[in-house]
């Protein structure tokens, strides 16, 4: 595995780079990682949402299902994919088929990458909070282990809903925030011009994540990001993804719940005073 | 009092209202707050006494007003039969916030509770309960760490014991001001509720004005009974986001309780004067014992 030779970039820096239109997307991802993917399609209430890829497919030798956010290479492939903001039925569909995994004991690995879950009035309509609650209910007993990677942006609940597993990974420049740091200065300072200085003090980098226990590994991407040599990306995130699946399809499914339970129950800041 | 010398006291009021105590309570500065209650919904104005006698709910359009989480207690839990838990838990400042440690602090001074929601247990109608009460006057009751460890303690302690958790949601949504941290406690509170829903116990969550964004996406929607508020704001994303999104208007029921109800997102919408008689009759089929029977 290859580390990138520069240092780190900033926040704002690793934002630009992550929305650079040649970053690899799933769309690039999937058939350098998986063998014989197999799209399954819809929620079977309402639809098939194109934001989210899934399906089942070999890994290494292993069958998995796949649950993947579709950034587009270009305006069509993201008119289509929504530029990868989900409805309720694109996380009803993830759940589908993290129930079938967990029925054919497959592990589930997801791929995370969203600017957050789609705004709109017809995902209010259709329950976009209740579909995203349902998902880190149901995935936090999933019997079959879940590990998520984030390739780019991991915005909020909408990715969240696929990010409840026993091992969570960034790539290098990815990030992980509760609100797009444009939100966050339009909300605290009413200015989203602060939208930089609110990307540096949100701790959003894939090492402020594994310093608040948030992820567990970093995937290095090849020099100057993961566009200037997808092969050796997609490489490296196999490369994790096997050291880590090998690793929880030999743990005890109780043990695996446990863990993952606690994963999440550790993350909180607080402190007693007396009253 | 006729509404002549009404007008003539609110006018007095307003000339020398101290503004510390209006924005302490919320008020709206062109209205002294003890006076008169307008409607958000109708903006029919009432008689502020009269309006509290009826539980702040508005006489013209039945929009169930929000409440201070004690209010809520008193109006929910049997007399003096309520325990709290954790009350001196406090937020730390997990991203570095600037003065996010004095807001807390002076919200908690101002509000007599250190943070947006209140847990503990009590008797309801003789029927015991663990309960969460979040109060939209702290910080517009967003989770953050104690929040998302509030409730979580509080399934867990009801999962231990066998017994049912009603929430009383409110909330703007995720906690900003902790980061990433705050976006965690989603996951962290709706893996107690999945524990709780295994343990085969009953979960109750009462959706109150307002009731959106990471709440509304965990612990709020997880209910094996969802019950709202009239004319309670209730939704995932913000109205402004998504008229911004979309770039145009909405309409006006957009996101109310009833708009949830027409969807299939809520079981019932129930009335204040009611709640009790609801809970203690829901608590009662899913065969839960009344204390000393």
């Amino acid at each position: 595995m290859k580390t990138a030779p520069e240092p780190a970039a900033s926040a704002y820096g690793r934002l630009e780079l992550i929305r650079n239109k040649k970053r690899p997307t799933v769309n690039d991802y999937i058939p350098m990682i998986f063998r014989s993917f197999t799209e399954l399609h819809g929620d079977r209430h309402y639809g098939d949402d194109p934001a989210i890829i899934a399906g089942v497919a070999m890994f290494s030798g292993i069958p998995v299902t796949v649950i993947a956010q579709v950034k587009g290479r270009d305006v069509n492939e993201n008119k289509r994919s929504n530029f990868a903001m989900p409805h309720p039925e694109g996380y009803r569909k993830a759940l589908r088929l993290a129930k079938q995994a967990e029925k054919f004991r497959r592990p589930v690995i997801c791929l995370i990458d969203t600017p957050g879950a789609f705004c709109g009035i017809e995902a209010e309509k259709r329950g976009q909070g209740e579909a995203i609650a349902k998902n880190l209910m149901e995935f936090m007993t999933l019997r079959t282990p879940i590990v998520s990677v984030v390739l780019g942006e991991g915005g909020s609940g909408g990715a969240l809903a696929l990010a409840v597993c026993d091992e969570l990974m960034l790539l290098e420049n990815a990030l992980y925030s509760v609100i797009s740091p444009r939100g966050f200065a339009s909300i605290l300072w009413k200015d989203p011009a602060r939208e930089t200085e609110a990307a540096e003090l949100m701790k959003i980098t894939a090492e402020d994540l594994l310093g608040f226990g948030v992820c567990e590994r970093i995937i290095p991407e090849s020099a100057g990001g993961a566009h200037n040599d997808p092969q050796l990306t997609a490489k490296n995130i196999s490369d994790c993804l096997y050291e880590s699946i090998q690793r929880h399809i030999k743990t005890d499914v109780g043990v695996l719940l446990k863990n993952r339970y606690e994963k999440f129950r550790k993350i909180g800041m607080f402190s007693f005073v007396q009253k | 009092m006729g509404l002549e010398d009404l007008l003539k006291t609110v006018k007095e009021r307003f000339k020398d209202k101290d503004e510390k105590a209006e924005t302490a309570r919320g008020g709206k500065p062109e209205i002294p707050g003890d006076l008169l209650f307008k409607c958000p919904r109708c903006r029919t104005a009432a008689y502020m006494e009269e309006f509290e006698k009826n539980r702040k709910i508005c006489v013209n359009c039945n929009y169930h007003s929000r409440l201070t989480w004690r209010e809520r207690l008193d109006m929910t839990a049997d007399k003096d039969s309520f325990k709290e838990f954790d009350s001196g838990m406090v937020s730390l400042n997990p991203i570095g916030f600037p003065d996010y440690e004095k807001k807390i602090s002076a919200l908690s001074e101002s509000r007599g509770i250190n943070e947006a929601v209140v847990t503990g247990e009590c008797t309801v109608s003789g029927y015991r309960a663990a309960v969460g009460i979040m109060d939209s006057g702290f910080m517009m009751a967003s989770m953050g760490s104690v929040v998302g460890e509030k409730i979580t303690r509080l399934f867990e302690y009801a999962t231990e014991r066998k017994m049912p958790v009603i929430v009383f949601a409110a909330s703007g949504g995720a906690r900003m001001q902790e980061g990433i941290i705050s976006l965690m406690q989603m996951a962290k509170t709706s893996g107690a509720i999945a524990r709780h829903n295994e343990a085969g116990q009953l979960y109750i969550t009462v959706l109150t004005d307002p009731t959106t964004g990471g709440v509304t996406a965990s612990f709020a929607s997880l209910g094996d009974v969802i019950i709202a508020e009239p004319k309670a704001l209730i939704g995932f994303a913000g109205r402004r986001v998504i008229q911004d999104t979309i770039k145009q208007q909405l309409p006006d029921d957009f996101q109310s309780a009833e708009f949830l109800l027409e969807n299939g997102f809520v079981d019932m919408i129930a009335d204040r004067h009611k709640m009790r008689k609801i809970l203690s009759r829901l608590l009662k089929i899913h065969n839960y014992q009344k204390e000393g029977e």
